[in-house]
């Protein structure tokens, strides 16, 4: 619709699938040489399993990595969630609840993911809860305006989408399919947050006024979501070894840079870069960087709704302590009576 | 109340509901619960739109679902007072949905049939997903009622406060009784023995008291707390703030 599908990158999605199916079928003969063994595995673009022996460091950063992602899954909810009870109308208020819900389901996947790699949920719920390990940057970020549930959609999706196309390759085999799946599902994300734009650029004064306010608020946090800067990365070059990661920071983030002026163009909204310009001599456009000093000061806890999202998922958290409390009583006893 | 009037009571009722579920959304007591509410929320909106669309149809004016979701005031709305009750704790919503659930599957069944094609259909699609409605929220009354004693004490005191507000689903109104007659549509007023037969199961299983019901009149639907008003407030905001503008 409107020229705006992530086809390419979705065909990526459905060839890294097959490739799946494939390296499922082949098999490397495990001998007594263990790290031997996993490196030729990740060699040969196959898959790690829960089952193989694999580096405690490997083991530790997907443990961080996914958690992280599923922890931005459940955090992620609140943003858009906000708008749930004022969509504006109905039709628009089924598409944003079925997309949060997504994002729960996300999140659950991706918490059975780290758990394969020998961690409960409650544990990683924990530490999100207690701040031992974090979420996307980029929900710290106030929804203010409807306007805004299009720009997390177009922006903030396109950029996941991004991401997380090369994951479905990531060598450890429960995270790639895994993203297969969630990439399938956040190209639907991505097309209604960019039609909700569409709609609203082409809309009244107001609505267009509404839409690019958005765009011009979510641009630079959006391509903060790729990280840091090559150069500043701290995980990157172990994870491209391991196959984790496929492509550096920079490459995502210019990738992504390059698609959204396109969409801009179809959506006629400005994208808040002045600088912004094709350069002929690379084949890409030269843009702004996002401010890695913002970035940081986000991650560190000092973002504009930091305080709020956790606050929430605390709350909910406790709140619920007496439901989940019952509910396991309620299975002890059946399971003592069935005795 | 007229055939419009009855079928915007079935309409309301359901987009109350989603209303009220959809405000769970990221606070629900365990992920997956989550998602059950922000489902059972879409199925309700998916009834609240094709009969709001009907409702339309049959007033015959030109109002489309927006129009009457968006552009009625409080005492236009249709819906029993049961939906539109703050959620309150996890045991009130429970009890709330219990109630409604065991409803509206009784009102589809039955609905199946009618004369009122459209209504018939919208019941045959529905009837599915109010089983499961029934199904979640009867075996988290159970587990609540029957696990810790707080749980326990929240269940009970859920069902104390939602409980004097299920008469007016039942509602005896001489024209949709007249309606019924002529197999246009159910009337709800006869559903209750087979409501409370249903409800009295799972409050025993749940080891809780029904409560005793009140000498008072029944209130008729059009008649509202001071909650939906907060509610429509809310919801119609941003719409009512673009006259006329396309979402």
């Amino acid at each position: 619709m409107y020229g705006n599908d992530f086809a390419p990158l979705l065909e990526q999605v459905d060839s890294a699938e097959r490739d799946l199916q494939q390296a499922a079928g082949r098999d490397v003969a495990a001998g007594a040489d263990l790290q031997g063994y996993f490196d030729t595995i990740v060699a040969a673009d196959q898959k790690i399993e829960p089952r193989d022996w694999m580096p405690e460091a490997y083991r530790k950063t997907l443990i961080r990595q996914i958690a992280q992602h599923a922890h931005s899954e459940i955090i992620g909810m609140q943003p858009e969630g906000n708008w749930i009870s004022r969509a504006p109308s109905l039709k628009r208020k089924a598409i944003l609840l079925a997309k949060v819900q997504d994002e729960a389901g996300h999140g659950l996947y991706l918490y059975a993911a780290a758990e394969t790699l020998g961690i409960s949920r409650d544990e990683l719920v924990e530490m999100l809860i207690d701040g031992r390990q974090k979420y996307s940057s980029i929900f710290n970020y106030p929804t203010l305006t409807w306007a805004d549930v299009g720009a997390i959609g177009w922006l903030v999706d396109g950029a996941a989408i991004v991401n997380q196309v090369p994951l479905c390759r990531c060598s450890y085999g429960p995270y790639a399919r895994a993203m297969i799946r969630v990439c399938k599902e956040e190209s639907f994300h991505q097309r209604q947050g960019f039609e909700i734009l569409h709609t609203l650029s082409h809309g009244t004064p107001e609505q267009k006024a509404m839409a690019q306010d958005a765009v011009d608020r979510w641009w630079y946090p959006s391509l903060a979501m790729f990280g840091p800067p090559d150069g500043d990365s701290t995980h990157s070059e172990r994870s491209m070894a391991w196959k984790i990661k496929r492509f550096t920071n920079d490459e995502l983030r210019q990738r992504f840079v390059d698609m959204c002026v396109q969409q801009a163009g179809i959506l006629d909204l400005r994208i808040p870069d002045p600088d912004l310009r094709w350069d002929e001599a690379r084949g890409q456009h030269d843009y702004t960087q996002p401010d890695y000093d913002e970035l940081m000061r986000v991650i560190k806890g000092d973002g504009p709704c930091n305080q709020e999202r956790m606050e929430h998922r605390r709350r909910a958290h406790s709140d619920g302590a007496w439901v989940r409390a019952a509910a396991r009583t309620y299975a002890e006893k059946r399971a003592k009576n069935a005795v | 109340m007229s055939h419009v009037g009855y079928v915007l009571g079935l309409a309301d009722d359901a987009l109350v509901a989603a209303q009220r579920l959809g405000e769970w959304c990221s606070r629900a007591p365990e992920m997956e619960e989550d998602i059950a509410l922000a489902n059972i929320a879409l199925d309700q909106l998916g009834v609240a739109r094709m009969l709001l669309t009907y409702a339309g149809e049959l007033e015959g004016a030109g109002r489309t679902e927006d129009d009457l979701a968006y552009l009625r005031s409080a005492h236009e709305f249709r819906n029993v007072r049961l939906v539109e009750l703050d959620n309150g704790d996890f045991a009130v919503t429970m009890a709330k949905l219990l109630f409604l659930s065991v409803y509206q599957r009784l009102l589809y069944d039955r609905s199946i049939g009618v004369g009122d094609e459209r209504v018939a259909a919208v019941a045959a699609k529905a009837r599915k997903e109010s089983a499961y409605h029934v199904d979640h929220s009867s075996r988290w009354v159970v587990r609540l009622g029957d696990g810790t004693e707080e749980s326990n004490e929240r269940m009970q005191a859920a069902v104390d406060l939602v409980w004097p507000y299920t008469d007016q689903l039942f509602e005896v109104d001489p024209d949709v009784h007249a309606l019924s007659v002529a197999g246009v549509i159910v009337d709800p007023s006869t559903l209750r023995p087979a409501w409370l037969a249903a409800v009295d199961a799972v409050l025993a299983e749940a080891t809780l008291t029904r409560p005793l019901d009140s000498d008072s009149s029944v209130v008729r639907r059009g008649e509202h707390t001071e909650a939906l008003a907060k509610l429509l407030a809310e919801m119609q905001v941003l719409h009512r703030a673009h006259p006329g503008a396309r979402w």
